[in-house]
């Protein structure tokens, strides 16, 4: 009892850890990164007694301490109480939603099976998006309570976003859902061990040879889900291309105009922590989670016939790195994304949710329930 | 008092209280705030009665869209124009809380538990157990609420693309 208390406590603590910390590492990527693809230097002035050369650690270190040192503003004629409780609003659903990513399979520790997940729910993709819907609560209270024009013009164009937005991501999901029959993500994660080719059906055998030895990722069986779920997200986390709420040459900085110190930080931190959650539902979903291809339990096992046996600990480290991996490949997509396309205007981010997205996603699912059925 | 009477109670006690600020707090986007806070822990309780799906539903669905459009509505309009029928509403709830009280006072002073309760298995509120009473013991009734919100959503749209 107190055993189990304890190994799930290490979960939660770890993963909270993990997401909180590769938050911050991305601020200071984000800043990195956008210099490398401008051409300039950036992020360098941070030093602790002169020494400047971890530059990572320094600003890990130097832009929290900056952000709490500040003057914790509050808006006179705004509402001190709804002022404050915004940012953690925001910040809660980006931080609790991993608790249903796997990030590994199963580690056994002498006569225990620790199962790499931190809640185990039947109900695992719909509790992701539950929580990104309180998400909107940040925005929406934290714009109001400030009692400033630009920041309720944020507030009111954000909340339409993620409302739409939501629609054309839970729409997208589904085909993924369809074709492995769960909602439970750590089912999912299993299920894409497989190889397509033991997915298909006896009319299509002559494809074996040709694509029989990819592994069931989703981003395989469900192409255009991957692309529409990737747009949404992006529009989810409501930076570049979709950063509306917040477009700083129309609204200043549209709904934390009005916030600064540590509940900017709580700001900040969150929308970092929901591009750590959507990398982490990309790759649990699309691209294998924790699988390696061809790594099984006891190692690995080409379609080709060779078998290369691995200790146990040696399998759960691989899967922990690839997921590990995989998730850090989508942060810096995202970042990358962010620094290489412009702003879109306000009525061509509502005609592509709801004009593109919406038909598109409700295409691939009748597409995929007749692909099911033509499949038995 | 063994643990799930406690956290029912304790539960229960939160979800009285933040009904009542609904009610008696003076500004309209804290009153949505505490109804938004009501119906968390109302999903919560769901959670606890062994139908996580219902409670996963009651967030997305209650807590996450409709009072978010509540709160959209409120920031819009501001409706101070309603403090004056304030009297009328005050009777009109009354008069509904007295109804609902007049049922469930009998109940508790009865004490009609089930004779024989049957103890909830892991699957009862599983979506698989959901999905399999909608589909198969009640489609009919399904079916005929969609298409009242299909005829919903395109009088919504008939209404939105009307030419003034």
């Amino acid at each position: 009892m107190i055993v189990d208390l304890a190994i799930i406590t290490v979960k939660a603590g770890v993963v909270l850890f993990m997401v909180l910390n590769l938050a911050g590492i991305l601020g200071w990527i984000e800043r990195k990164g956008s210099a490398l693809i401008q051409d300039r230097i950036g992020a360098n002035r941070a030093s602790i007694f002169g020494f400047a050369g971890m530059g990572l650690v320094n600003t890990l270190i130097a832009d929290p301490l900056k952000f709490l040192t500040k003057e914790d503003f509050i808006p006179p004629s705004g509402d001190k109480f709804l002022h404050t409780l915004a940012p953690c609003m925001a910040l809660f659903p980006a931080l609790v939603t991993f608790a249903v990513i796997p990030f590994g399979d199963v580690l056994n520790l002498g006569d225990r099976v620790i199962n790499l997940q931190v809640a185990n729910l039947n109900i695992g993709i719909l509790y992701v998006f539950a929580m990104g819907s309180l998400g909107v609560y940040g925005i929406v209270i934290g714009a109001w309570a400030s009692n400033n024009k630009f920041s309720l013009l944020g507030g009111v164009r954000g909340s339409a976003q993620m409302i739409s937005y939501e629609i054309a991501m839970g729409l997208s999901v589904i085909g993924v859902l369809m074709i492995y029959g769960t909602l439970e993500l750590q089912d999912i994660a299993r299920d894409q061990a497989t190889l397509i080719g033991e997915l298909l059906p006896s009319w299509l055998s002559f494809l074996r040879p040709l694509i029989g030895w990819l592994p069931a990722w989703g981003i395989f069986l469900q192409p255009l889900a991957f692309l529409l779920f990737f747009t949404s997200a992006v529009a989810e986390t409501k930076r570049i291309p979709f950063d509306l709420p917040e477009g700083e040459s129309e609204l200043v900085a549209g709904y934390h105009v009005e916030y600064s110190g540590g509940k900017f930080l709580m700001f900040f931190a969150g929308e970092f922590a929901e591009i750590v959650t959507a990398a982490g539902m990309m790759t649990t979903l699309f691209f294998g989670a924790w699988q390696v291809p061809y790594l099984l339990r006891d190692g690995f096992h080409f379609p080709w016939g060779a078998t290369l046996l691995l200790p146990h600990l040696a399998v759960v480290a691989l899967q922990v790195g690839a997921f590990t991996i995989k998730v850090l490949f989508f942060c810096w997509l995202q970042i990358l994304l962010r620094w290489s396309v412009p702003r879109f205007r306000y009525d061509q981010v509502m005609r592509l949710g709801w004009k593109m997205l919406l038909p598109l996603a409700l295409m691939n699912i009748v597409v995929t329930a007749l692909w099911i059925v033509a499949a038995q | 008092m063994d643990t799930p009477s406690l956290i029912f109670f304790l539960l229960a006690a939160l979800l009285v209280i933040s009904s009542l600020l609904v009610v008696f707090l003076r500004n309209v986007v804290h009153c949505a705030m505490a109804l938004v806070t009501a119906l968390l822990i109302i999903a919560i309780l769901f959670v606890t009665l062994h139908a996580p799906m219902v409670g996963i539903l009651q967030v997305m669905v209650y807590a996450g869209a409709i009072m978010v459009l509540f709160l959209f509505v409120i920031m819009f309009l501001n409706p101070v124009d309603l403090e004056r029928q304030r009297g009328l509403w005050w009777g009109f709830g009354t008069i509904l809380s007295l109804m609902l009280a007049c049922v469930l006072i009998p109940m508790f002073i009865n004490d009609e538990s089930p004779a024989d309760p049957v103890a909830a298995t892991d699957i009862f509120g599983s979506p698989e157990m959901l999905a399999k009473s909608l589909f198969n013991d009640f489609v009919l009734p399904f079916e005929i609420a969609s298409v009242l919100l299909l005829v919903a959503i395109i009088g919504a749209v008939v209404l939105a693309k009307r030419e003034h």
